[in-house]
């Protein structure tokens, strides 16, 4: 076995010229300043934008689900629900729109599963950054897909044939207070992702909680047509109240009350997820 | 005391019932590179996560650079850069597009990123391949992108971790003049490997590592002088003489000699160099016909085996190495 002879065939004669100029790129390795949370973040939230730009098929899921789900539920029950399509789209619109951006921030989870078991995770947590700039940057992009499926869903109510009380104003502030509840909610999903050890089971166990949350509320129908029972767990239900903001702020109706319990929810979600997310983040599986 | 690049105490990580890395007392000097070899399984990479502060160690303690990795993690962090065993790269980015996000979360700015990871795909010979998705790179680019991606700010110390599994020949060897490139420019370097050959081309002190615990320490020399002075190989012109020569050899030697696969061939380790060449006076004298004869270092294959009395790069593959 030979030890360290420097002269070993078969390799170019560019290797001295290739140590050079690692040695120089080395050389220039000094460190810059420290960037600071926000920077870190965003340059996070421009990574899931270049995704999107590379694997533009991605936006499927925010574009062709909800428009799915919305003439589905339209067209197969409305007529049923509120004795034409026209009536319910004036109901369904809003809590629509709500479910559309709920069942999309289950992908986030999913992502981030993904980005760890490639490898790609490790990279970052291993940088000297604030720790929570790759999920709160992630966080960021995912605005942007939230936005495009609201949008899109917004699109379809309207040629459906809803025309919203509150205007183009209190459609803007309902997506804005939608976001903010999405923002809270998907740290459950990153947390899921920290803790559970397959894409799939991420996507399922998501899946398992957001069922109930987003079919057990006032999206698709009137409550007080409920029994009891599920009348109960609607009234505690966040996402319900997030319906009923949403819907009030679009309806052009006062949404005072609403607006401090989605608030609330989405900071005790972000107190509580997010906190233990960034416990799990230093030793994930 | 900064003067170590690495200082662990009593070292582990629980999975489970399994101790993956056991209890792991290092001292490793700045400078050079230090070998971590072991087979798949044996807590290679489970103990350069808990240095590079990906995991945190459930009992003992360790210091890189002179910082613990649990209290002063984000020090470390800054002074260190990591190759893992997966390409930790956004496959679905280009390689530039890679290296400026890194760059960025270093704190360059805009064009300062741009310009930084010109340079490096320039310095690694990927100036071509820069603008394509890394999802359509070979092994090899890979591995450069990702080595380049450790070094946007050049750090004191490198961790590899199996930096050339999975690739052919000719890339392996670009990775070892690399490697080469980092140490001479002052980096230390701390390699994993279950490659005997690359600890053995690139370690000046190699610790070898089997079920979590360290089994030996060393320079490749050390090692191997560790398991006997050398061994002896011989191969007999006619195969019907082997049975003869080996008890020539059993009773010169005074050893156990083995018979290799080959008919005609036989080893032996052998502590005492002049009495291998006195052994081969005698089978001349007995009249048997040598084809070759080789006195030298054991392998680090041979010493592999000696110590943990299973073959290096024949993986159980019982564990998964814990990610």
């Amino acid at each position: 076995m030979s030890t360290t002879d420097t002269t070993r065939p078969g390799v170019p004669a560019t290797t001295a010229e290739q140590a050079n100029a690692i040695a120089t790129a080395l050389a220039g390795g000094q460190r810059p300043q420290r960037p600071n949370a926000l920077s870190t973040s965003v340059t996070f939230g421009w990574r899931a934008l270049l995704k999107i730009k590379h694997v533009p098929e991605q936006l499927f899921d925010v574009t062709l689900f909800p428009v799915m789900m919305t003439l589905i539920f339209t067209y197969l029950f409305g007529g049923a629900i509120a004795g034409s399509t026209q009536d319910y789209i004036a109901y369904l619109a809003p809590g629509i729109l709500v479910q559309s951006v709920l069942f999309i921030t289950m992908y986030t989870g999913a992502t981030l599963r993904e980005d760890i078991d490639k490898g790609v995770f490790d990279r970052f947590r291993s940088l000297p950054i604030w720790r929570p700039s790759a999920l709160v940057g992630m966080l960021l992009g995912d605005a942007v897909r939230y936005t495009i499926a609201a949008t899109v869903t917004g699109i379809v109510c309207v040629f459906v044939g809803w025309r919203p009380e509150g205007g183009i104003a209190g459609v803007a502030l309902g997506v804005l207070t939608l976001l903010i509840f999405a923002f809270g909610l998907t740290w459950v999903w990153t947390f899921l992702a920290l803790i559970l050890r397959s894409q799939r089971a991420v996507m399922g166990v998501s899946m398992m909680i957001l069922m109930p949350l987003v079919f057990g509320s006032n999206i698709f129908a009137d409550p007080s047509t409920m029994p009891g029972w599920l009348q109960g767990w609607i009234s505690v239900n966040p996402v319900a109240h997030v319906v009923d903001a949403v819907r009030g702020l679009m309806d052009g109706t006062s949404v005072a009350g609403e607006m401090v319990w989605v608030v609330g929810w989405s900071a005790a979600l972000v107190g509580v997820f997010g906190t233990l997310t960034m416990w799990k983040y230093r030793d994930p599986r | 005391m900064d003067d170590l690049a690495i200082e662990t105490a009593g070292l582990t990580k629980i999975y489970g019932k399994l101790r993956a890395v056991d209890s792991i007392d290092l001292a490793i000097a700045r400078g050079g590179v230090h070998g971590f070899l072991g087979p798949n399984g044996a807590g290679k990479t489970t103990a350069i996560r808990m240095l590079a502060t990906l995991i945190r160690p459930d009992e003992g303690h360790a210091r890189v650079l002179g910082r613990d990795v649990v209290k002063h993690a984000d020090e470390v962090r800054g002074l260190v850069g990591l190759t893992g065993q997966f390409a930790s790269l956004d496959e679905d980015l280009t390689g530039a597009e890679n290296l400026r996000l890194i760059a960025q979360l270093y704190g360059f700015k805009g064009a300062a990123a741009s310009r930084r990871a010109d340079e490096l795909l320039d310095a690694f010979g990927l100036a071509d391949a820069g603008g394509k998705q890394v999802k359509n790179y070979s092994g090899g680019m890979r591995r450069r992108v990702d080595i380049s991606a450790s070094i946007i700010v050049s750090p004191e110390l490198l961790f590899l971790d199996e930096p050339t599994t999975g690739l052919d020949p000719r890339a392996r060897n670009e990775v070892w003049d690399i490697v080469r490139a980092l140490v001479d420019f002052g980096t230390t370097v701390m390699l994993t490997t279950q490659y005997l050959d690359e600890a053995d081309q690139l370690a000046d002190r190699i610790s070898v590592i089997d079920t979590g615990k360290i089994i030996a320490e060393g320079t490749s020399t050390e090692l191997k002088a560790s398991v006997g002075a050398g061994s002896l190989h011989l191969r007999v012109m006619h195969r019907d003489d082997r049975e003869t020569a080996r008890d020539v050899l059993v009773r010169e030697l005074d050893v156990d000699v083995i018979r290799e696969a080959d008919p005609q061939a036989l080893s032996a380790s052998v502590e005492d160099r002049a009495r291998a060449t006195r052994a081969l006076g005698a089978l001349e004298a007995a009249g048997i016909d040598v084809a070759q004869f080789s006195l030298g270092q054991p392998s680090l294959d041979e010493v592999f085996l000696a110590l943990t009395g299973h073959p290096a790069e024949e993986a159980d593959a019982t564990e998964e190495e814990a990610a």
